[in-house]
């Protein structure tokens, strides 16, 4: 492998994650391991967003969906006193998966602005759902512990929640990158690029759509869960349709159908937002127009910037 | 004679008032290639959309190897060995010549819940593809990304992909279309080596094309089979040639 621009810019990027809790923990500034934690947490749930949407052209405008059901997996078993991590992250999992089925094989059945439409829809429900939920704190939200892995992982230590969270994020990338590569991805692109065509050479296209559907989901629910146990608190919020847009602004910012785009795109959408609130309350007055420049002259996002010596997707 | 490959009966396509398939009976032979030809509206592409099951016909029966796949989706008469080629160009532009036809190979080998490996260093889809390129005369654009193909080329790929699923029979939707006249012959002297290994469909305008390759031709006119015979038998019938009202078709062709 030749040192490409992108391989350095991927290097860097996991070398400053890799070492944030030390620098912080020097610099006397334990907010910078919440504000990376939060960072690579959206940065999962971009990843398993631009799996659909950027490899495979699915636009779903719901995918604070589960964010919040893993979120509500980890609260909700926490309040029954079940607060093992061993129980916690393979619920949300199955659970964020099987949700994602019945949703996607109801909305992979149209197309374009209704399918936006209906995912979006479907999220609201379930958003509207925890806000009903008064025995798990409605519309207030709900304190939670954090999950627990007997003696082995202690997410109350700071460094072990940083690393915990570090783990999932390669974890994420490393299946990102097989996917999309794997016969599997070579479907979800086909269909993306020419669905037409994929089905005159005899895939039926659905199958393989609903099953990326549902890979995303379950990804975007572990996102939530650890959001729960980063911030020990869950609420309807997590679900809200501006979280599902602030995620898709990630992909669209980092780069849609690029493997670290969207790790790229949560990083300066957070560290933006930080720096911008430093300025004003009202941020987005400034984050918007540059949002807007970028989508414009890069079709690729930041990543796009970022040259590379081959004409290959990173 | 053997079992025709495919044998439509009293198909029947509606759009609103018009009838743009009408009570069509048609079938190709094994080994055969079997041309529809018509002048433009003649519902030739609605017609190759019903048997490609793209589109689902009103009234009629599909009778494809034997099994009525009238009611069978796309992908799954494309697993019985029913491919077909486009007549606009339908390639997957950000992919290489190769990985064109290897997504064809893989579509037939197995399913692809297959998550893990790289699909691009499977030689189980790469040497089949290769080998398929090859054969249409491509190998050396492998690595050529398709958008980037002389339009020439593109079409050449097109009926790679199809010939890569390994059909029983051919659908071609006007291969030459857009081709100049040498591209176009170069096509026909192609498809011609193909003859005695595929069945073959073959909408076409062009009519050297048409009458170089066909065994049996069949002419459409509005959505109605008018004629079905040999070349000869064709370009001798009277209500084909005022169908064409004079132009072009009958006589010109040697």
């Amino acid at each position: 492998m030749r040192a490409t621009p992108r391989l350095v810019a991927i290097a860097i990027c996991l070398i400053v994650l890799a070492i944030v809790p030390p620098v912080a923990t020097a610099m006397g500034e334990p907010y910078y391991l919440r504000l990376f934690e939060r960072i690579m947490i959206f940065a999962i749930a971009a990843i398993s967003l631009d799996l659909i949407l950027g490899y495979g052209g699915m636009v779903s405008f719901g995918h604070a969906a589960y964010l919040g059901i893993g979120g509500y997996a980890v609260a909700i078993f926490s309040y029954y006193g079940v607060g093992s991590g061993w129980v916690h992250f393979p619920v949300t999992i199955v659970g964020s998966a099987l949700i994602a089925l019945f949703i996607g094989a109801i909305s992979l059945r149209t197309s374009g602005m209704y399918f936006i439409m209906i995912t979006l829809a479907f999220t609201q429900m379930l958003y509207f759902l925890g806000v009903s939920l008064e025995e798990y704190g409605g519309d207030d939200g709900i304190n939670t512990d954090r999950s627990g892995f007997a003696k082995l992982i202690d997410l109350y230590d700071p460094w072990t929640l940083y690393y915990f969270t570090f783990g999932w994020l390669l974890l994420c990338l490393l299946i990102s990158w097989r996917l999309v590569n794997s016969r599997f991805g070579m479907v979800i692109r086909g269909a993306f690029s020419n669905e037409t065509r994929m089905q005159a050479i005899g895939f039926p296209t659905y199958r393989y759509k609903l099953a990326a559907f549902a890979i995303a989901g379950a990804m975007c629910g572990v996102a939530g869960a650890l959001l729960a146990n980063i911030t020990e608190f869950v609420t309807p919020e997590y679900m809200h349709w501006f979280r599902s847009g602030e995620i898709m602004v990630m992909v669209l910012l980092g780069g849609m159908g690029t493997l670290f785009g969207p790790l790229l795109g949560a990083a300066v959408f957070l560290l933006l937002e930080e720096v911008l609130k430093e300025v004003t309350q009202h941020w987005q007055i400034i984050f918007g127009p540059l949002f807007v420049i970028l989508v414009l002259f890069a079709r690729r996002g930041l990543w796009g910037l970022i040259p590379d010596r081959e004409d290959r997707d990173g | 004679m053997a079992e025709p490959i495919l044998a439509v009966s009293g198909l029947v396509k509606r759009f609103g008032g018009v009838v743009a398939t009408d009570n069509v009976h048609f079938d190709v032979t094994r080994g055969e290639i079997h041309a529809v030809i018509g002048p433009n509206g003649a519902g030739k592409t609605t017609f190759v959309a019903q048997i490609a099951g793209q589109l689902r016909p009103d009234a009629g029966r599909i009778v494809f190897a034997g099994e009525d796949v009238t009611r069978l989706s796309g992908p799954q008469r494309s697993q019985r060995g029913l491919a077909r080629s486009f007549q606009i160009t339908s390639v997957f532009r950000d992919l290489s010549a190769l990985a064109n036809v290897a997504l064809a190979i893989q579509a037939h080998a197995g399913h692809s819940f297959r998550l893990w490996r790289r699909a691009d260093r499977d030689a189980a889809l790469v040497e089949p593809a290769r080998a398929v390129l090859a054969d249409v005369g491509l190998a050396a654009r492998a690595h050529v990304k398709s958008g980037n193909l002389a339009h020439g080329e593109q079409r050449q790929l097109e009926i790679a992909m199809a010939l890569a699923t390994r059909p029983k029979l051919l659908l071609l939707d006007e291969p030459t279309a857009g081709m100049g006249a040498e591209d176009s012959e170069r096509m026909t002297a192609f498809l011609a080596t193909l003859k005695s290994r595929y069945a073959m469909l073959l909408i076409e305008h062009d009519m050297n094309a048409v009458f170089a390759l066909a065994d049996r031709i069949t002419v459409l006119v509005y959505g109605r089979a008018i004629a079905t015979g040999t070349p000869e038998a064709i370009r001798g019938n009277d209500a084909v040639r005022a169908a064409y009202l004079g132009d072009d078709m009958p006589d010109r062709v040697a």
